[in-house]
């Protein structure tokens, strides 16, 4: 693309282009039934505006799966609540998911799905050093929902989510890996790509307009 | 390891498990969380490479097999003093009171390899009250126990208890109460007079003594909400009057009957006192 299209016919195009591909997708994504985001070093300042900029009919409940040290009392739910028109928890055991939510995973406990739809905790052995583990987070979400998931994995130091990310697309879910030329830390979404083939792979303004069509395109009544 | 990129075993399939450990080893798993059964036994199938053919017929055929089964399914990780903050609140919230009983009886409930419950008798000790107390350990599981009851941990994993004695807020050294040697750390014989470790299961055993304090943390959250409720009818019968329940930091009394039979202490913590 010559540069001298400047910055917002590129836009337009990507915009286009983003329609185009979901248009594609449309059907994988209206039936999702949840947003999963999982994301480590470097992803946190993306959790955080992706979180606080969802609309309040985002319609469906967003699970967050964050590594972060069991040492230090964090209070990202707290903040994220007070700027998010949505419901911004730490996820308890036996939740029952709900849109309008969004669960983040409490440091030192994974986080999996029943097939009833609640959320039940697990303090069993870290995976790859983490817990809670994005893999696991993923995987449980995926034996409950199948195809219905939605799943983003975003910047990170270790691979962590590669495993989830490739589980997700083999039982047809839709994946989004952040660029790894956008995230803070690379080895993450990088990870993942050299597993699997993800549904896309999107910088940070355009994992933006996704999550706006995803306001738009998904089924509200599913 | 080998990658997991199928569903090594269905939601179905893991039903099919829980009816056979049932009918041949008459264990009852049916409260339990599918979700983390499901993630349990396909982790035995991975590490040992079985078919779901092969683990049912080692599930028949294999008695010792199912001593593995029984330790892969059920999750054994604790700490000596895991959630220091918790231990704080025991200490501020709880011993005072404590100490106006006369016998201090505590159950640590699904005690796993014992680590807990040492953490108690050591609370318990600085505020000199170990003499009158008396700690029950149970677990379903024998072979953790047998570990528990040798109170003999990793001396690597000393260094991780040790700071969260610290930040527990309790006096003195950790390493007051065990002994180094080479690479073990073997808990004081003192602190191991009052307490026994024994074979309890909260799905169908029953009140086996009064207690002022029961702890049970980190264990429900692998039960349904039926049998969560179930096991902490349990712990109120088991309970004297004004006696303390101890939950993870994670598991609130959510059910309002039960909830109004209990006052919280500390809500953060979830340390809660029988009043009804």
């Amino acid at each position: 693309m010559p540069r001298s299209l400047g910055l917002l016919t590129e836009w337009k195009i990507f915009i286009k282009k983003l329609a185009d591909l979901t248009r594609h997708n449309n059907e994988r994504v209206r039936k999702a039934k949840v947003v999963l985001i999982g994301c480590s070093a470097g992803g946190f300042t993306l959790v955080y505006d992706i979180v606080s900029k969802l609309p309040r009919n985002f319609p469906l409940p967003v699970i967050v799966v964050i590594h972060r040290s069991r040492k230090h009392k964090s209070s990202i739910e707290e903040i994220l609540n007070s700027k998010s028109k949505l419901m911004v928890k730490v996820a308890a055991d036996k939740d029952q998911l709900k849109r309008g939510n969004v669960y983040f995973a409490p440091s030192d406990y994974h986080l999996l799905l029943e097939p009833d739809e609640s959320l039940t905790l697990d303090c069993s052995e870290p995976i790859l050093y983490s817990r809670p583990s994005i893999d696991v987070t993923f995987q449980s979400v995926a034996d409950v929902y199948h195809d219905n998931v939605i799943a983003i994995l975003l910047s990170g130091a270790n691979a962590d989510g590669a495993d989830g990310i490739c589980y997700i697309h083999e039982k047809k879910g839709f994946t989004v890996v952040q660029h790894p030329d956008s995230a803070e830390v690379r080895t993450m979404p990088e990870a993942a790509i050299n597993k699997c083939s993800a549904d896309l792979i999107l910088s940070n303004l355009e994992i933006f307009s996704f999550m706006e069509t995803l306001a738009t395109t998904v089924n509200h009544n599913a | 390891m080998k990658d997991t990129v199928v569903d090594v075993i269905s939601f179905e399939q893991v039903e099919e498990i829980i009816e056979w450990v049932n009918k041949i080893h008459g264990f009852d798993f049916s409260g339990y969380s599918r979700a983390s059964l499901k993630r349990r036994i396909t982790r035995i199938m991975q590490l040992q490479q079985l078919s779901m053919y092969e683990l049912k017929s080692m599930l028949v055929n294999n008695p010792s097999f199912f001593e593995e089964f029984l330790i892969e399914v059920t999750v054994n990780v604790t700490e000596m003093f895991r959630d220091p903050t918790f231990f704080k609140a025991v200490r501020e919230k709880v011993l005072p009171y404590l100490s106006s009983f006369q016998r201090i009886k505590v159950w640590n409930a699904g005690c796993s390899t014992g680590e807990e419950l040492y953490s108690f008798a050591i609370l318990l000790d600085q505020e000199n009250l170990y003499n009158r107390a008396f700690l029950y350990g149970t677990d379903i599981n024998r072979n953790v126990l047998n570990t528990a009851k040798k109170g003999i941990y990793n001396l690597k994993l000393m260094k991780q208890y040790s700071e969260n004695y610290m930040l527990s807020g309790a006096a003195g050294s950790l390493s007051d109460y065990y002994v180094a040697k080479y690479d073990a750390a073997t808990i004081v014989n003192n602190l191991r007079k009052n307490i026994l470790f024994s074979v309890h299961n909260l799905v169908s055993d029953g009140v086996f003594n009064e207690f002022q304090l029961i702890s049970c943390r980190n264990v429900m959250i692998y039960f349904d909400v039926e049998l969560q409720n179930k096991v902490i009818n349990l712990f109120y019968e088991s309970l004297c009057p004004l006696g303390f329940l101890c939950l993870g930091s994670k598991e609130s009394l959510r059910n309002a009957e039960l909830a109004k039979k209990f006052r919280v202490i500390d809500r953060v913590e979830n340390i809660y006192q029988k009043i009804g």
